[in-house]
């Protein structure tokens, strides 16, 4: 029941005083409902440039082939598939705060799930066009579908990785999709409801006759469990696919049995990141400071630390076990990171993922917005670095010294890169200007048990062990949105 | 005769709203629904609404989405064009595992979430039935039929008693259409 209260020793999830229902809804809603702010329409303008830069350098190489790229016979991929991988990997924390966070029980997933979600979606959808921009003749993409054809029928080859990438990645996006889309019912139907006009018609089409009623809740409960407990093992198989990619072949460098949690690994380190680097701006241009408080902020954090130091678990096994294995190839290849040619390419990938994450084991870096923001982009830079290190710097030295090449990028492939950040901040700001950022439904739920003011009116009530008043008072000294002077006198 | 045809009563608190519920229910006044903003737990097991089987339908799809992909894959790499590649047998049943995975979730996925909307009633462009339009903001609903629950002004004494912020007596069943 809403009135259950939870133990004080546990933080508060919404901090401000007077939150009401109706405050979230208009907290939440104030982007949607009003004409945008002069940031906004900078930060899209930035945006819709880079996606315009994005149909621009794509359709050079529609027009002029995959030629027009940097590629060369010995590094046959490069960026296009280390684009590809550090998107996937981004789009994965998306679903993982919705799904894994929810079977977890995890509360302060409900003002999170919603951007990260979307996130997720623009994620994929910018590593799909990559996946499409690399076949250089888009329509052969049907091709990677069994559907019978004039030669025979030859169908694809189900023993391959890619094929298995081709559902994953497919099966992926779209129940994102159904996830993400299913739970916006009930807040779209909140906005058809304030709306007038032209708006409201839009907004009733979207929201599909939500009302709200109990057998709707009941079984849109229902279908958020189920579809939570089918995506946890999906978001897990989706980047275990992707390694495999790798993994499958005969290549120094990539032909390791680690990869499949090493990826799934990296790609929760690294969407996390992005997700704090949207949240901490987002949360401030917004002003939802109440509602994505300094706790949403440390537990983000703290599975970064966890997550990246995973990946430098698995980095330093992958040395060791290129040295055990006493394959001088294998062997060669990963002393080829640091002293090869692409030596900064490596430093970039270990300095940034392993060496800078350690930094949060401090709480004063976890609790800091501003360097917790920095140290989120040092991390997408860290992983973007890591594909390209397993990519490029595997590839370019192979086994006969005469192929050796190094890889230089065309300013195609520079406008391909750059384009998808467009692409995927046109997206996310038009996301954030039509749809509520924030599940406000779930976010009602914990106003009465979890909320900074419910929690101090159970201070001011008395009953309670001092101690944990006083652990919690303590607590509540790190929060950025919490007036502390309330609370000398209870 | 009135022309009240449903009585609302509007609660700003979900626990005030239960009790709200069990009063009517010791009254024997019977609740034609309840709206929230946001799912209340145990309001079902109040209102004695079954449990939901959404979840018989998503175990099913699930099978049937297994099921379909390891037949075809069958078919294509056993059946129809079985490939010589090494000497290997073209039965290779672990390289079956990722496409058998992928559409089983798949199929949960969409079989269950249209299941939803089918007998939910919801699709795009199905006009909103709202009784009260703040039932999604910040308004906890419980709406009662007006046809034979007589007298009105009971009902309406009993939603204020118990808590209630204010009692609609509504002419028309949904405000929404227009």
């Amino acid at each position: 029941m809403a009135s259950h209260n939870e133990s004080i020793i546990r933080e508060p999830l919404i901090t401000g005083s007077d939150i009401t229902y109706a405050k979230i809804t208009t907290d939440v809603l104030r982007p949607v409902e009003n004409a945008p702010t002069k940031a906004w329409w900078i930060g899209f303008s930035m945006a819709a440039v880079g996606a315009c830069l994005w149909v621009f350098a794509v359709s050079w190489t529609f027009w002029f082939g995959v030629g027009s790229w940097g590629l060369n016979k010995t590094v046959g991929w490069a960026w296009d598939i280390t684009g590809f991988v550090w998107w996937v990997g981004i789009g994965h924390a998306g679903t993982l705060i919705s799904a894994i966070l929810l079977l977890f029980r995890q509360k302060w997933r409900n003002s999170i799930n919603r951007s990260a979600e979307a996130m997720t979606i623009f994620a994929v959808i910018c590593a799909a066009t990559y996946i499409v921009a690399h076949m250089g003749r888009p329509w052969m993409f049907v091709y990677s579908l069994p559907l019978p054809n004039q030669y025979g029928s030859l169908w694809v080859n189900f023993n391959s990785p890619l094929i298995w990438d081709v559902f994953a990645i497919s099966t992926y996006f779209s129940v994102s999709l159904v996830f993400w889309y299913t739970g916006l019912l009930p807040d779209l139907a909140t906005i058809r409801d304030r709306a007038t006009g032209i708006r409201r018609r839009i907004y009733s089409v979207c929201s599909f006759g939500w009302t709200g009623s109990v057998k709707t809740w009941q079984r849109f409960e229902t279908v958020s469990l189920i579809l939570a407990g089918i995506s946890t093992p999906l978001v897990l198989s989706v980047h275990t696919i992707v390694s495999m990619d790798f993994a499958t072949s005969l290549e120094p460098g990539w032909h390791t049995t680690i990869f499949p949690p090493y990826f799934v690994a990296g790609a929760i380190f690294s969407g996390f990141a992005m997700v704090q680097t949207l949240l901490l701006v987002t949360r401030k241009v917004l002003g939802l400071e109440n509602y994505i408080t300094m706790f949403h902020i440390e537990s983000m954090n703290k599975i970064i630390l966890l997550t990246g130091s995973i990946v430098g678990v698995a980095y330093m096994t992958e040395f060791f076990i290129a040295y055990y294995s006493g394959g001088e190839y294998e062997q060669y290849t990963f002393l080829n990171r640091f002293i090869g040619p692409y030596w900064w390419a490596g430093c970039m990938m270990y300095g940034c993922n392993v060496l800078m994450t350690q930094l949060m084991w401090f709480k004063k870096v976890r609790t800091n917005i501003a360097i917790s923001w920095v140290l989120s982009i040092v991390v997408n830079i860290g992983m973007w670095f890591e594909r390209f290190v397993i990519i490029v710097t595997s590839l370019h030295r192979d086994y006969i010294p005469s192929s050796w090449a190094m890889f230089y990028p065309t300013w195609v492939d520079l406008s391909v890169f750059i384009g998808s950040i467009g692409v995927f901040f046109t997206c996310f700001l038009l996301f954030i200007r039509v749809f509520p950022s924030i599940a406000m439904a779930e976010v009602k739920l914990l106003v009465k048990s979890s909320s900074e003011q419910g929690k101090k009116k159970l201070l001011a009530e008395g009953h309670l062990d001092p101690s944990h008043a006083e652990f919690y008072k303590e607590s509540l000294t790190k929060f950025d949105s919490v007036d502390l002077s309330e609370y000398e006198k209870v | 005769m009135s022309s009240t045809k449903f009585i609302l009563g509007l609660f700003d608190d979900p626990d005030v709203m239960m009790e709200g519920i069990s009063k009517l229910q010791k009254n024997s006044v019977p609740i034609y629904d309840v709206y929230t903003p946001m799912p209340i737990h145990g309001i079902e097991d109040k209102l004695g609404v079954k449990p939901s089987r959404l979840g018989y339908a998503a175990f099913m799809f699930g099978c049937l989405g297994g099921t379909t992909i390891f037949s075809l894959v069958y078919y294509f790499l056993v059946h129809d064009w079985p490939m010589d590649i090494g000497g290997k047998p073209a039965f290779a049943a672990p390289n079956f595992i990722p496409a058998t995975f992928e559409w089983t979730v798949l199929f949960t996925a969409f079989g269950m979430t249209i299941t939803f909307f089918f007998a939910t009633h919801l699709f795009p462009g199905r006009a909103p039935r709202v009784m009260d339009f703040r039932a999604t903001d910040d308004r906890f609903v419980i709406a009662i039929d007006a046809k034979g629950n007589i007298p009105h002004a009971d009902i309406t004494n009993l939603l204020m008693e118990a808590g209630a912020v204010e009692v609609k007596h509504n002419d028309r069943k949904y405000v929404s259409y227009e």
